[in-house]
C-alpha cells in the first residue's frame, strides 16, 4: 500500500536544510535508507510558499493569485511516498522523517485503483 | 469465565437466552478472525450478525446444533464469503478465501484448534492512530458485542453520533491500512498502553458515570474486568495488563458499598467491609502474589495501593505509610494531577492532617486543580478532622459549586448540614 508522508512545518522553518547542515544530514540519511530499503516511489523537498503560485479554474477562466492558497500556521514543505506494508510501517518511517522534530508529518494512504 | 450478561429483553425462551449468552462469549471471537481474514471489521460484524440470525432461526425449527460455537464461526465465514462474490473479482475472491480457510478449519474442531484472534482485533481497534473515544467505542462494539445504542447510553451521546464515530473508525483502519498482525515486540509497549488506557476509561466512565445521577454503570465497569481479564489470559507475561485487571477487581469489588442509603456516595471509612467482594479481591490478591515481584510500572503500582485499601480488615488498619509512599511512586512515573491530590491526601492521612493540608495547598497553584471539586473537598474533610469546622464549612461549599454527579453531591451537602446544623 502506498503512503504520502506529507511534511508540514511553521512557515518560518521552511528552510531549516539549507540553514541546519545537521538536519540537511539526518535528511539525506533518511532518504538514502528509504532508497536501500526499496521502500520509496518518490520524494521531494517543495520550495518556499512565498514562490507558490496558486490556480483555480472559474467559469472557464484561470485565476491566478501569487501565494500558497490559504495563510497557515504550518505550511506543506515536502513529502514522500513509501510503498508499506501498513500503517504501522508507514508510521514508523514518518516518526524517522528529521522534520517531525520541528514540525509535523501527516501520513494519507494513497487510494488504490 | 465471563460475567452472566443482564438479559435485555423480557421473556426470551431458553434457546434464545442461550443464543443471546453464547453471542456475548463467543461474538468477539468470530469477529477477530474474520476481520483479520479480510483485514475489515465491518465484515466481521455483519458475518456474525448474520450467523446468529441464522442461528435463531435453527433454533427454532431444529433446535441448537451440537456444536454452536463451531457453528457459528462457519456460518459467518460462509456470510462473509458470499459477500465477498457480491463485490470482488474471481481471483480476488478465490484468495480471500483461502485466507480464510487458512483461518478456519471447516471440520468440527476442538476448542484447541478453534481460532482466538481476539488479541489481534484488540490491538487492531485500540489503534493509537484513532481517537481515545473511537477506540473505547470500537473495543466495546467489535470485541464485547454490545449495541452501538447501549455504547451510545453509556457514553451519554446520541445514537446517530455513536453510529457516526464507528463508522469512521472502522473506515479509517480498512482504508490506512490498520494492521491485524500483533505488534513487533519492539512496539508493544506503546501499543499495549493505547489498549490498556482504552480499557481503563471503560472502567472509569462506569466507575463513576461522568454526570448524572447514577455513580456507577456495573456493566461498563464488568465489560472493562472483562477485557483486561481476556487481555491478561492473552498476554500473561506483561505486568502492566496485570496490573490494570487486580486495579479494576480490587476496585470493582466495593462496587456494592459506594453509595450509601441517602444516595450519597460513602468513602471508604464508612463502607461495610463484610459486604466487599472478596472473591474478587482474593483473584487479584493472589495474581500479584502469582506474578509478583513485579517491576512497579504504573498499573502495578495502582493495583498495589488498592490491594491495600482492599486487605485492610478495618478502615484504621490502612497501611497509609506504605500507600503514600507508593502514591511517591507513581508520581514521578506519571504525573498527573489526579495522582497528586491522592498523594497530598495518602500523605496526610499517614502523617498528620497539617501536612495533608499543606500538601493540597501547594497544589492549588495548577490551573486544573485550582477549582477542582476533588481538591477542596479534600481540604475541607482535613479541615474537619482538624475542628476547623468554619473553614471546612467554606472548603465544602466551595467543592459544592463544582460537583458533577449526584451522589457526590448530596454526600458533600450532608457534610455541611453536620457542620452548620441550621443550613437549609
Amino acid at each position: 500500500m502506498q503512503y504520502v508522508c506529507l511534511i508540514y512545518v511553521p512557515p518560518d522553518l521552511q528552510d531549516m536544510p539549507e540553514r541546519d547542515s545537521e538536519v540537511t544530514a539526518k535528511f539525506v540519511a533518511f532518504t538514502k535508507d528509504v532508497i536501500e530499503r526499496g521502500v520509496r516511489v518518490a520524494s521531494g523537498r517543495l520550495a518556499d510558499t512565498s514562490v507558490a503560485t496558486t490556480v483555480r479554474l472559474r467559469g472557464g477562466q484561470r485565476l491566478l493569485s501569487d501565494g500558497p492558497f490559504a495563510e497557515a500556521k504550518e505550511v506543506l514543505a515536502g513529502f514522500y511516498l513509501l510503498d508499506c506494508e501498513d500503517l504501522d510501517e508507514a508510521v514508523d518511517y514518518a516518526a524517522r522523517i528529521p522534520s517531525a522534530a520541528y514540525g509535523a508529518v501527516e501520513v494519507r494512504p494513497v487510494v488504490e485503483r | 469465565m465471563r460475567h452472566t450478561a443482564p438479559l435485555r429483553y423480557a421473556r426470551l425462551s431458553n434457546a434464545e437466552v442461550a443464543i443471546d449468552r453464547l453471542f456475548r462469549q463467543n461474538a468477539g471471537r468470530v469477529v477477530a478472525t474474520i476481520a483479520k481474514a479480510f483485514g475489515d471489521i465491518q465484515i466481521g460484524e455483519d458475518a456474525v450478525q448474520e450467523a446468529y440470525i441464522r442461528l435463531l432461526k435453527l433454533s427454532e425449527s431444529a433446535g441448537l446444533p451440537e456444536n454452536p460455537q463451531a457453528w457459528v464461526m462457519r456460518a459467518a465465514r460462509n456470510c462473509a464469503i458470499d459477500r465477498l462474490r457480491r463485490s470482488l473479482t474471481q481471483s480476488e475472491i478465490a484468495e480471500r478465501v483461502a485466507r480464510l480457510e487458512l483461518a478456519i478449519p471447516d471440520r468440527d474442531a476442538g476448542d484447541s484448534r478453534f481460532p482466538d484472534d481476539r488479541l489481534e482485533l484488540i490491538f487492531a481497534c485500540c489503534h493509537p492512530a484513532l481517537t481515545l473515544e473511537s477506540r473505547v467505542a470500537l473495543t466495546l462494539r467489535s470485541v464485547c458485542g454490545l449495541t452501538t445504542r447501549q455504547i451510545a447510553s453509556a457514553f451519554f451521546v446520541p445514537e446517530t453520533t455513536m453510529t457516526r464515530r464507528l463508522a469512521r473508525a472502522k473506515r479509517k483502519l480498512r482504508e490506512a491500512g490498520g494492521s491485524f498482525a500483533l505488534p513487533p515486540a519492539g512496539r508493544l509497549a506503546e501499543r499495549l498502553d493505547s489498549v490498556l488506557g482504552a480499557i481503563y476509561l471503560i472502567f472509569n466512565e462506569g466507575y463513576k458515570a461522568s454526570g448524572g445521577a447514577q455513580l456507577t454503570n456495573v456493566e461498563l465497569c464488568e465489560e472493562a474486568i472483562w477485557l483486561a481479564g481476556l487481555l491478561h489470559q492473552l498476554l500473561p507475561r506483561e505486568a502492566e495488563a496485570l496490573g490494570l485487571y487486580c486495579l479494576l477487581l480490587f476496585s470493582h469489588s466495593r462496587h456494592a458499598t459506594r453509595v450509601a442509603p441517602s444516595g450519597a456516595v460513602q468513602p471508604l471509612e464508612f463502607q461495610d467491609r463484610s459486604r466487599w467482594d472478596m472473591t474478587a479481591i482474593n483473584t487479584a490478591a493472589g495474581l500479584l502474589v502469582k506474578h509478583g515481584p513485579l517491576r512497579p510500572t504504573p498499573y502495578v503500582i495502582e493495583a498495589e495501593i488498592a490491594a491495600h485499601h482492599a486487605t485492610a480488615e478495618r478502615y484504621e488498619d490502612t497501611d497509609w505509610t506504605r500507600i503514600a509512599a507508593l502514591y511517591e511512586m507513581l508520581a514521578i512515573l506519571n504525573k498527573s494531577p489526579a495522582v497528586e491530590l491522592n498523594r497530598a491526601i495518602a500523605v496526610g492521612m499517614a502523617f498528620g492532617y497539617e501536612r495533608g493540608l499543606a500538601a493540597l495547598d501547594s497544589l492549588s497553584s495548577a490551573p486544573v486543580l485550582r477549582d477542582h471539586y476533588l481538591l477542596h473537598a479534600g481540604r475541607a474533610d482535613f479541615l474537619r478532622r482538624l475542628g476547623r469546622s468554619y473553614e471546612a464549612t467554606v472548603a465544602y461549599s466551595r467543592a459544592l459549586s463544582d460537583v458533577p454527579t449526584l451522589p457526590e453531591r448530596i454526600y458533600l451537602e450532608e457534610r455541611l448540614r453536620e457542620l452548620d446544623p441550621d443550613r437549609e
